[in-house]
């Protein structure tokens, strides 16, 4: 039975920092005269995708054991959004995973929606598939561009900018911005979107699969692709279940789980595409995943924009969504709602709702519980790259350093969603 | 109607007057009538208006090297401005360097968390003057969205030079910041950090069991080297 | 998820072997938690593991403040195989926050229990290796709960530029 006072004690002992935690007398010293060598890949290095910072133990090449420290970027945004209204939030929940901002805002709208018991129309439903998917395109591009860099492929960052810089034309079309764009709102999204916008998705989406196979091309089968990718960074699928990884790592190894086709949301299940797999789960199986997964965006997004309804954008229930500028100059209860909205916000039911959706790097979910005010009593978002960090220690443990490298980009770990 | 500044006049008149008579030298010289002093001066005044200084300040502004130092989402937006379509190559700043020692500007590229403001003021020690920094974005400026117990602004520990605002700025609004960060440097030759910023009677502080200065103490064999 | 009669199907099975376990059920919007006392959560999820809950998705607290008991914790749960998701909470007071871990079962907690213990200050017993994980590691206070201040810096204005700090100059 444990007593509080051995707890607050333990407290009280000024525990020295990251070191005397870090205890290597457990790892199996090794023979002759060598000896562990602890290394800090400190958290500015040019190969860890942000600021993670890995204390890695070596003997030799070859690492032996791995200590992940993050909160480099803790940015306190679940504090933050509790101090802001609902509509006031979302902008702020964008920012944590910051590649992929179209899921952190549609995970925390999705959550405030069941709280309220809100229905989407149709049209913004698929308004905010073809945006979801623009974006895990455009987060699947700067992976990439960014992995095939620490690889030592410079030519294939240019290239994924190239195309990522017309993805964020598109976006900037409809939505006035080009990162963290607050597109996706309670009850729909912000506003339709403009003539010859579909004509521009459209023209994007049939030829980016061309594109993908020339990337292909340059990559799947190079030597030192090959070499680097193929039997490194392997774990089965029972591990990554156990640590809790979704998303193409768990797809790399064979197991078939995508939110999207499992549980179906915002119109998913009115879409045709495939989920690829791998067999192995190494870091090739990831690399081959994610670029199949583009395609199949690119695929999603055409039939969303052909296939688009016509339909208000946003719920018509005032009491969530501002009512459209012409009516106030007519309509009282238009102008009281609008004062609402915008001076207190919209109040929302008590309750708690967890609500998960399928992020390009695996399943975010987003807690919100809500005290019947204005403003979100708790918003917890569970990022996907904090879980599928831990599975970092069984992928590279006894691999070389340079297959580390390797296997922190396969993983894609964006450290604004590890670190909120 | 004349419109007359008043006070002006005499400064003007100063100007001018200076103006004309510079303008009386240069027609003397090219009809070869300066002799002795004159001619002396003369060459000498033309030679202090391009001096070495400048020279210098030419290369440092068109051959900076930024450090790769990219913390949250500006940092996407920053390797956006080394891409195809704002082509940072343009003006001689593509070689981003990994080391800070070899690195001229820090570009703090997203929001400084308080674990991490240590870590980036030990990196800008690190850098040989002359170094600058750019605060790109609205969360190293001020607080940007965020305010806080988590994140503190780049002014409170570091001079920053030039600030980017936007969340994140347009790869066109970090080139614009970063242009005009290149003005300065051609037109001031750089004095050090500390005059700059009026930092004089700083000292850098480093953790226990290392030194503090980076003189030669570091070097392995000389006086008060580290044993850390 | 499991519905409402599912829901309670559960808490009598757990009941039936530990009395005190199970405080209550909630059935909201279609989703089941199932509210048990800290002591009990290990033995809760395993059950349900064998109910095919083999999936812990999530870990996370929550300040209740000021209603009490005031930290609470919750287990996201998800069945892959009938894409089920059920919850778990547990609620226990500030003066002895201690719940006990369950990352030896499902490894997956050993992060996420860290990062509630950094932001509320919940105690998990023999997890392998508590410390704070995003704030720094001699940081005191608990961020995330409700009384603790959002702190940042004060917003200077021109004409309230003389009154503040003044740390730029």
């Amino acid at each position: 039975m444990v007593e509080v006072s051995d707890i607050v004690d333990r407290d009280l002992e000024q525990k020295p920092l990251v070191q005397a935690a870090y205890d290597v007398s457990s790892l199996q010293q090794p023979e002759y005269d060598d000896e562990l060598l602890t290394l800090n890949f400190g958290p500015h290095h040019p190969a860890t995708h942000g600021v993670l910072r890995l204390l890695s133990t070596l003997e030799g090449e070859v690492i032996r054991d791995v200590k992940p420290i993050i909160g480099y970027v803790h940015t306190g945004i679940e504090k933050t959004a509790e101090d802001k209204s609902y509509w006031k939030a979302i902008p702020v929940v964008e920012r944590m995973d910051y590649l992929a901002y179209m899921f952190n805002a549609y995970a925390f709208c999705g959550a405030t929606e069941t709280l309220v018991g809100l229905e989407i129309p149709k049209r913004a439903q698929y308004l905010r598939v073809a945006h979801m998917e623009l974006n895990r395109i455009k987060s699947h591009l700067v992976w990439l561009g960014t992995s095939a860099l620490d690889l030592g492929a410079m030519s294939m960052f240019w290239y994924c900018f190239r195309d990522r810089e017309e993805i964020l034309d598109i976006l900037e079309m409809s939505t006035g911005q080009r990162m963290h764009t607050r597109y996706i709102q309670v009850g729909g999204v912000a506003e339709d979107v403009p003539v010859g916008w579909a004509d521009k998705v459209l023209a994007f989406a049939k030829s980016f699969p061309t594109r993908v196979d020339q990337y292909a091309a340059l990559l799947s089968k190079n030597e030192i692709v090959l070499q680097r990718l193929r039997h490194t960074g392997t774990v089965d699928e029972q591990t990554l279940l156990g640590l809790g990884v979704t998303g193409p790592l768990l797809r790399a190894t064979g197991n078939p789980w995508d939110l999207r086709k499992a549980a179906p949301y915002s119109s998913y299940d009115d879409f045709e595409f495939t989920i690829p797999v791998g067999t192995i789960g190494d870091n090739y199986d990831r690399y081959k995943v994610r670029l199949e997964e583009m395609k199949q965006s690119a695929r999603i997004i055409e039939q969303a924009v052909e296939g688009m309804p016509e339909g208000p954008w946003i719920t018509d229930d005032r009491k969530y969504a501002l009512p459209p500028r012409h009516e106030l100059a007519t309509s009282m209860e238009a102008l009281i709602h609008h004062f609402k909205l915008v001076t207190e916000g919209f109040r929302v039911p008590p309750g708690e709702v967890y609500f998960p959706v399928e992020s390009p790097r695996g399943e975010m979910g987003c807690f919100v519980r809500s005290d019947g005010s204005a403003k979100p009593a708790r918003v917890h978002m569970r990022d996907p790259s904090f879980v599928n960090l831990q599975a970092l220690k069984p992928m590279i443990i006894d691999t070389y350093i340079a297959d580390m490298i390797a296997t922190l980009a396969m993983l894609d770990p964006v450290l604004g969603g590890i670190d909120r | 109607m004349e419109i007359v500044r008043a006070g002006d006049k005499g400064a003007q008149d100063l100007a001018r007057t200076e103006f004309r008579s510079a303008q009386m030298k240069s027609r003397d010289m090219l009809r070869g009538d300066l002799e002795g002093a004159e001619l002396e001066a003369y060459v000498e005044s033309r030679v202090l208006t391009t001096t070495l200084d400048k020279a210098v300040a030419w290369a440092r502004g068109n051959a900076i090297f930024p450090a790769t130092f990219g913390l949250a989402c500006c940092a996407i937006e920053m390797m956006s401005i080394v891409a195809a379509r704002v082509d940072l190559a343009r003006f001689g700043f593509e070689a981003f360097r990994a080391s800070p020692r070899q690195a001229d500007l820090l570009i703090l590229s997203g929001r400084i968390s308080i674990k991490m403001a240590p870590v980036v003021r030990r990196i800008y020690d690190q850098m040989l003057e002359p170094k600058y920094v750019i605060a790109m974005g609205a969360c190293s400026s001020s607080m940007g969205v965020f305010n806080n117990y988590a994140i503190v602004p780049a002014d409170k520990f570091m001079p920053v030079d030039v600030h980017v605002p936007g969340c994140p700025p347009r790869p066109e609004a970090l080139t614009h910041g970063i242009l005009k960060l290149r003005n300065l440097i051609l037109e001031n030759p750089d004095l050090g950090w500390r005059d700059r910023y009026d930092g004089h009677g700083t000292v850098e502080v480093a953790p226990e069991g290392t030194t503090a200065s980076a003189h030669a103490e570091n070097v392995p064999g000389t006086e008060g080297g580290a044993s850390a | 998820m499991p519905d409402a009669t599912g829901l309670e199907l559960f808490a009598q099975e757990i009941g039936d072997t530990d009395d005190q376990a199970v405080l209550g059920t909630v059935f909201f919007r279609d989703r089941a938690t199932l509210l048990v006392s800290p002591k009990a959560v290990p033995a809760a999820l395993q059950f349900l593991k064998g109910k095919g809950y083999t999936f812990l998705a999530s870990v996370h607290g929550v300040d209740y403040f000021p209603e009490e008991p005031r930290l609470g914790v919750l287990y996201e749960l998800l069945d892959m195989k009938t894409v089920d998701r059920i919850t778990v909470k547990t609620r226990v007071h500030t003066e002895a926050p201690i719940v006990p871990s369950v990352t030896h079962d499902w490894p997956t907690a050993n992060h996420q229990e860290r990062e509630v213990y950094d932001m509320f200050g919940v105690h998990f017993t023999d997890h392998p290796d508590l410390r704070r994980i995003l704030m720094p590691e001699d940081y005191e206070g608990f961020p995330q709960r409700r009384d603790f201040p959002i702190g940042g810096e004060p917003i200077i204005f021109t004409h309230s530029e003389a009154g503040g700090p003044g740390w730029w100059k």
